[in-house]
């Protein structure tokens, strides 16, 4: 029971937007998919929907390709944001309701049930086009759930969206995937991913660059980071052996390291160097992966 | 097939639901109204002041009662009054407005009429050509009668000549079957050259509007774009189908109403009263499939664009398409037979228009028919082919698009590659 990406590749005349693309996505699980601007995350999604023919591989999902009879099983939140601008919440939601196997009262029930939820119930019968943008967000996520799928696919899900909203998006998500929904989403921002995802996928682009659990690719990064808060000046860290970056801070540094053991080294080169406040070694960030994988990209 | 419905009634009743649809709907009915009630709503602006008053001078004396016959048989609304008094008081009398017109006759030294007609304005009216028309009679039969003809002889010169056709081909139409033909030709050519226009942008703002608002990729990810765009030309045709038969049941009882007073003649003119079962079976043949033609190409149409706005620009040749249609089939229709109605009769484009004018007016060869109409269907077909294609890229692709290259970007989109 998984959505499978095999081999998968998609070119639009000589270029290639996605390459050789392999996933395995349990089911019940938030998987993310990270990349830089243009790097295939969309056409990927296009892909698993049915919306563009891949060029070359499979993609299945429980085994079966995915056509239009499972629509019903799947829910999709495209990046561009798309609503009837002239239709009121409710009849707006009750097709696209319908248009995923959903009968009109039941329909009006989980709408109802998730306009409560995001504390918006009163919006049911306004038209689209005179709500905030956060606000038919929402409704926008609404229709992508509304339908309890087995798979859910999110395209940037969180952006444009205040903290306390993202909170409240994240929540449900979460909620989504306990009842045994896999979730693929993507976004910009590593901080929700590494919260959120157990396994993360980075394309730089269309080529996978990193895949895999998210603890497994820290450890296996191999760099670390190391947090130094000291009274003293401690800039003679960056000319260690080991040392791959050095950034200032206004109470001490931090520097990133080539591997744990240099972390010793330089412990033992601080000692009797004045009063260390503070000395932590740290996994790398998401954002520190992100930026080695897909930044040089950009160099 | 179920999202097929369900798209096909959300596209037909949130269309019959909107308030440009219902007012447009309604203002056409009141024209309707007015159109079959246009005498009446005409007496009531010129009210009791149409018959127009004539004074007449008739120094002579025995030329008013024939005038005043001979004028009352053909216009009703002159009025002659004889007039005693003096030419200059008849003149102050027009030119006060109690009377129009003022009409001296007099005879000239071989014993004929002459007459003088003063009005306020010297423009040419009906009531002074009437007049004139009268007189002459009157004048001739004077003069016939001064050359020593008798009655009989005069009536036999003026009845007409018996001139009978009979075409000799049997299979010819009559001229009433005729008549009745072109009465249909001429209303079905108005009713499809309207339907595509109106209808064929319908389909393309809806897609449009569904595209550019960005809906679009929802949809299309619940419903196959093939599915959509079907259900949305299915379901705007069902829109077109509600409007005309609400046109056709108000004009129709309207013009039922009227019928035995002022339409009566239209309606024999034009052949509606008899009717043979066959030609409305054509009529709606190729009422659907040319709807269905053009209604495809707008679909296609509409999912390239990304902004409503576009859409108009995009459509031209579309509309240009039906126009040049529409005019060789009125062109057509005075002269069936030429080579020119053939030929195109067999461009499907243009078969919905011409092959059913020619089915009308003339005998046209069943195979011919059967030619037509195969091509016409195999247009359809390779054409929903082609847009379904078209339709599942267009709706993917944003940004400027008003070239043809668009065509071959969204066709490409969809292509699997070997």
């Amino acid at each position: 029971m998984s959505l499978l990406l095999s081999n998968v590749t998609k070119k639009f005349g000589e270029h290639v937007a996605v390459n050789k693309l392999n996933l395995e996505i349990p089911d019940s699980e938030l998987f993310g998919f990270l990349g830089g601007n243009g790097a295939g995350k969309t056409t990927t999604f296009r892909m698993i929907l049915g919306l563009l023919d891949q060029t070359a591989g499979e993609i299945t999902w429980n085994g079966e390709s995915i056509n239009y009879h499972k629509s019903h099983l799947i829910g999709y939140l495209p990046e561009e944001r798309g609503l009837y601008p002239k239709l009121k919440v409710k009849e707006q939601l009750i097709y696209l309701g319908k248009l995923r196997g959903m009968t009109k009262q039941s329909a009006l029930t989980e709408l109802k049930k998730w306009l409560d939820r995001f504390q918006i119930p009163n919006y049911i019968d306004k038209k689209v086009e005179e709500l905030s943008k956060g606000n038919q967000q929402k409704i926008q996520f609404i229709s992508a759930v509304i339908h309890r799928p087995k798979l859910l696919i999110l395209d940037e899900p969180f952006s444009g969206l205040d903290p306390i909203n993202v909170e409240m998006l994240k929540e449900a998500v979460i909620d989504i995937k306990e009842s045994g929904t896999s979730v693929v989403f993507s976004s910009h921002q590593m901080s929700h991913v590494e919260e959120l995802c157990e396994n993360i996928c980075i394309l730089r682009d269309g080529t996978a660059v990193v895949e895999g659990n998210i603890k497994e690719i820290k450890r296996s990064f191999g760099k670390k980071n190391v947090r130094i808060v000291s009274d003293e000046s401690i800039d003679f860290l960056q000319d260690v052996n080991g040392v791959l970056s050095f950034k200032r801070r206004n109470d001490g540094c931090e520097l990133q390291i080539s591997d744990e053991q240099v972390s010793q080294e330089i412990l033992s080169k601080l000692a009797g160097n004045g009063f260390i406040r503070k000395f932590e070694l740290e996994e790398p960030s998401l954002n520190d992966i992100f930026i080695e994988k897909v930044g040089e990209n950009y160099e | 097939m179920n999202n097929f419905w369900i798209v096909l009634s959300h596209t037909y009743f949130s269309r019959l639901k909107s308030k440009a649809f219902i007012i447009s709907t309604l203002i056409i009915l009141l024209f309707l109204v007015g159109v079959a009630n246009l005498q009446s709503i005409i007496q009531i602006f010129t009210g009791e002041d149409d018959t127009e008053k004539v004074l007449v001078i008739d120094e002579p004396g025995q030329l008013f009662t024939p005038l005043e016959s001979g004028v009352s048989h053909v216009d009703e609304d002159i009025e002659l009054i004889l007039y005693e008094k003096s030419v200059e008081k008849g003149k102050t009398a027009v030119q006060e407005g109690e009377f129009d017109a003022l009409l001296v006759l007099e005879l000239d030294e071989n014993n004929l009429p002459i007459a003088t007609y003063y009005e306020n304005n010297a423009s040419f009216s009906f009531i002074e050509a009437t007049l004139e028309q009268q007189l002459q009679q009157i004048k001739t039969t004077i003069a016939a009668e001064q050359a020593g003809f008798d009655e009989a002889t005069i009536e036999s010169i003026y009845e007409q000549v018996a001139f009978e056709k009979i075409a000799l081909d049997e299979d010819t139409k009559t001229e009433e079957e005729l008549n009745q033909a072109r009465g249909i030709v001429y209303v079905m050519l108005f009713v499809l050259y309207m339907a595509v226009i109106i209808y064929g942008q319908m389909i393309a703002m809806d897609v449009a509007t569904e595209k550019s608002s960005r809906v679009m990729e929802i949809l299309i990810s619940s419903a196959s774009p093939v599915t959509h765009m079907f259900a949305k030309i299915i379901g705007i045709a069902l829109l077109g189908l509600t409007q005309i038969i609400l046109f056709f049941v108000v004009g129709y009882s309207l013009m039922s109403s009227k019928i035995n007073t002022l339409s009566g003649e239209f309606f024999e003119v034009f052949g509606f009263s008899q009717g043979s079962i066959s030609i409305y079976l054509y009529a709606i043949l190729f009422f659907i499939l040319g709807y269905f033609l053009y209604a495809t190409i707008a679909a296609m149409l509409g999912s390239l664009v990304s902004r409503v706005e576009d859409v108009q620009q995009l459509l031209m040749p579309m509309v240009m398409l039906i126009v040049i249609a529409f005019i060789i089939a009125m062109v057509g229709s005075g002269m069936p037979e030429a080579k020119f109605i053939t030929i195109t009769s067999f461009i499907p484009f243009f078969t919905p228009m011409i092959m059913f004018l020619r089915i009308g007016m003339l005998d046209v060869p069943i195979w011919e028919v059967i030619l037509s109409v195969g091509i016409l269907v195999g247009t359809i077909i390779l054409l929903a082919i082609l847009g379904a294609r078209i339709y599942r890229g267009g709706v993917l692709m944003y940004g400027p698009s008003r070239t043809l290259k668009d065509f071959k970007k969204a066709f490409m989109l969809t292509k699997k590659e070997k």
